[in-house]
């Protein structure tokens, strides 16, 4: 049997009375790209961010190659190989670029000292070789503040790479891009493919999803509502059951 | 963008540096350099307005001899404002440290050395204070309060304990005259140099190095600045919180020593007339409410200003009462200033 880079099963999640996920049964296979849908509030971002570890199910297992982990937290999910490109993007907006790359896991000596230089080296190397920003605004040593919204994706994207990733999420990154970036954005999800690795790739624009996904999941009021193949679906159909699972809460 | 998804980085050969360039020097340190101007233009002043107050040596002794008490607290509050917080129990914690202290050394009577039970008192002391500051910061933490709110809550509550344990009374120290503590944390060297001081230089390199060498110091600033960010990508920030609450408390605690080392004598309401010219020496060298931003160094140069305005005022000529108003005006200048320099660097 196929082992599953990353199987959920029967999660759920309450917030006190709300219950915003509900026996949610999810599999994302190796060198696969997973499209979530759904409309606002259907759940996605709390899935997202059970499986970073940033909240923890109420009920439910999960499973990473096989192995369950319990107990997820973002450093155990980091160690794993989850990377996450957030909505929100995880910046701080008035510290230096190199800061950012290196949020929550600087590089330093066994008693917490940092290494800068070996740091802002890093940093350098990533935006001119992998990114190709060669703007004198994006150096290591500029505040992420000043960035256009292209170049903040572009800095949480590359931290996300950084780190060797095995699953990389990307919640909502077409947000507040010009079309341009977009472009350069899906063909960077597709590089992730060709890299062999696996990728779940949360958006409101179904265009996008569609074009680059090779599976996608449709959520609605947190359950899991539907799965599609884009090749065996056309967009137009798809479209169509998106909308009416937001207005009648199911796909047909 | 490159599609390749990273891996394995090839070795660096060459360094990533920027040549020194002046203008980019005055950007990234204009509040240090701003707070550093106000502070050399008002030197200037008081040198012009009173020059032999101002040109002899005794005035600077003074100062460090007095200032390092508060300054030395402004430290660790540096710290918790920038990471967005706010720490308004250090006075009282002062308070509680010295009656931790005096208590261990009337239960431990039984020792015959007095240099032990003074030592002992010492370290029952900086505990008490590293404690009140990891209930503040872990009533905050669990209970997601603002910390203003629960720290002046607990301001009044060690005071109050402060004053139900010592019933009010106040001890003479005159023991812990004849321990080498003495000489240790208040005597002079050379008979003019307070070592007072020379704990608050070396609080302000360890807060120097912990804010910018170290995972502590830039955790700090990632919360102040974002907390949800920092909190996203595993930063834990509950805990880093309340390490900084531990630190104000155990450096609130040593004050508390310093000062009634200083005057031989416990006074329970020690402590009670710091908590405005502490906060003030923070805000004055640059360190933003609004959190993520601030330096260590711009505290002690705050702190420096502060501390001298008072003797200034009278040795300038004018009555006490304008000491107030003159702190006040140079405040509310300071932060105008430090606002319009960080928008200028943006």
């Amino acid at each position: 049997m196929e082992q599953y880079r990353l199987e959920l099963k029967h999660v759920s999640k309450s917030f006190g009375e709300v219950k915003a996920l509900e026996d949610i049964n999810f599999q994302l296979g190796r060198n696969e790209i997973v499209g979530l849908l759904g409309d606002n509030g259907a759940g996605k971002s709390t899935l997202i961010k059970i499986i970073t570890g940033y909240h923890q199910p109420t009920s439910g297992e999960i499973f990473f190659n096989g192995q369950k982990v319990d107990h997820l937290t973002v450093p155990k999910a980091r160690q794993l190989g989850v990377e996450t490109v957030y909505q929100e993007r995880a910046l701080a907006e008035l510290q230096t670029l190199w800061r950012n790359i290196f949020l929550g896991r600087e590089i330093t000596s066994k008693l917490g000292f940092l290494d800068i230089q070996q740091m802002r080296d890093e940093t350098h190397r990533l935006m001119s070789q992998s990114m190709g920003f060669t703007s004198h605004a994006v150096v290591p040593d500029s505040r992420v503040g000043k960035y256009s919204g292209g170049e903040k994706q572009g800095v949480a994207i590359v931290r996300a790479l950084f780190f060797n990733a095995d699953i990389v999420i990307l919640d909502e990154p077409t947000m507040g891009l010009s079309l341009k970036e977009t472009a350069k954005l899906v063909n960077f999800v597709k590089g992730i493919k060709q890299a062999g690795k696996s990728a779940i790739f949360i958006d409101h624009n179904i265009l996008h999803v569609y074009n680059v996904a090779d599976r996608v999941v449709v959520i609605d009021r947190g359950k899991v509502a539907g799965e599609f193949m884009p090749k065996n679906i056309g967009l137009t159909e798809l479209m169509d059951k998106m909308v009416r699972v937001a207005e009648t809460g199911s796909l047909n | 963008m490159n599609s390749q998804t990273n891996a394995t980085a090839p070795e660096i050969t060459q360094h990533y540096r920027v040549p020194f360039s002046l203008r980019r020097f005055f950007r990234t340190n204009s509040t240090q350099l701003g707070i550093l101007g106000v502070f050399l233009a008002l030197w200037l002043i008081f040198i012009i307005a009173a020059p032999k107050t101002f040109l002899s040596k005794q005035i600077y002794f003074a100062f460090m001899s007095s200032i390092p008490f508060f300054a030395i607290m402004a430290i660790p509050l540096t710290t918790i404002v920038i990471a967005k917080e706010m720490d308004l129990s250090f006075p009282s914690t002062m308070g509680m440290g010295m009656v931790a202290f005096y208590y261990a050394y009337v239960g431990t009577a039984f020792i015959p050395n007095p240099t032990i039970r003074v030592f002992l008192a010492i370290v029952a002391s900086l505990l008490t204070g590293a404690l009140i500051g990891w209930l503040n910061g872990f009533i905050i933490v669990k209970f997601g309060l603002p910390s203003m709110v629960v720290t002046i809550g607990t301001q009044f509550l060690w005071r109050g304990a402060d004053l139900v344990l010592t019933q009010g009374g106040n001890f003479s120290l005159e023991y812990i005259k004849q321990t080498i503590f003495y000489p240790l944390l208040v005597g002079k060297i050379g008979g003019y140099f307070p070592m007072q001081m020379v704990w608050l230089i070396v609080a302000t390199i360890v807060g120097w190095v912990l804010m910018n060498r170290h995972k502590f110091g830039a955790h700090i600033y990632l919360i102040g600045d974002n907390a949800n960010s920092a909190e996203l990508m595993g930063i834990n920030t509950g805990r880093t919180r309340i390490q900084a609450f531990m630190l104000v408390g155990l450096v609130a605690a040593f004050a508390g020593l310093l000062y009634s080392f200083y005057v031989a004598y416990f006074w329970p309401t020690v402590g009670d007339g710091y908590m405005l010219s502490t906060l003030a020496s923070v805000f004055l060298g640059g360190t933003s409410v609004f959190g993520g931003v601030g330096t260590v160094l711009g505290t002690f140069l705050g702190a420096f200003i502060i501390g001298s305005i008072e003797a200034a005022t009278v040795a300038v000529g004018l009555t006490g009462f304008w000491t107030q108003f003159i702190y006040g005006m140079i405040i509310v200048i300071s932060v105008i200033m430090h606002t319009y320099l960080r928008k200028r660097a943006d």
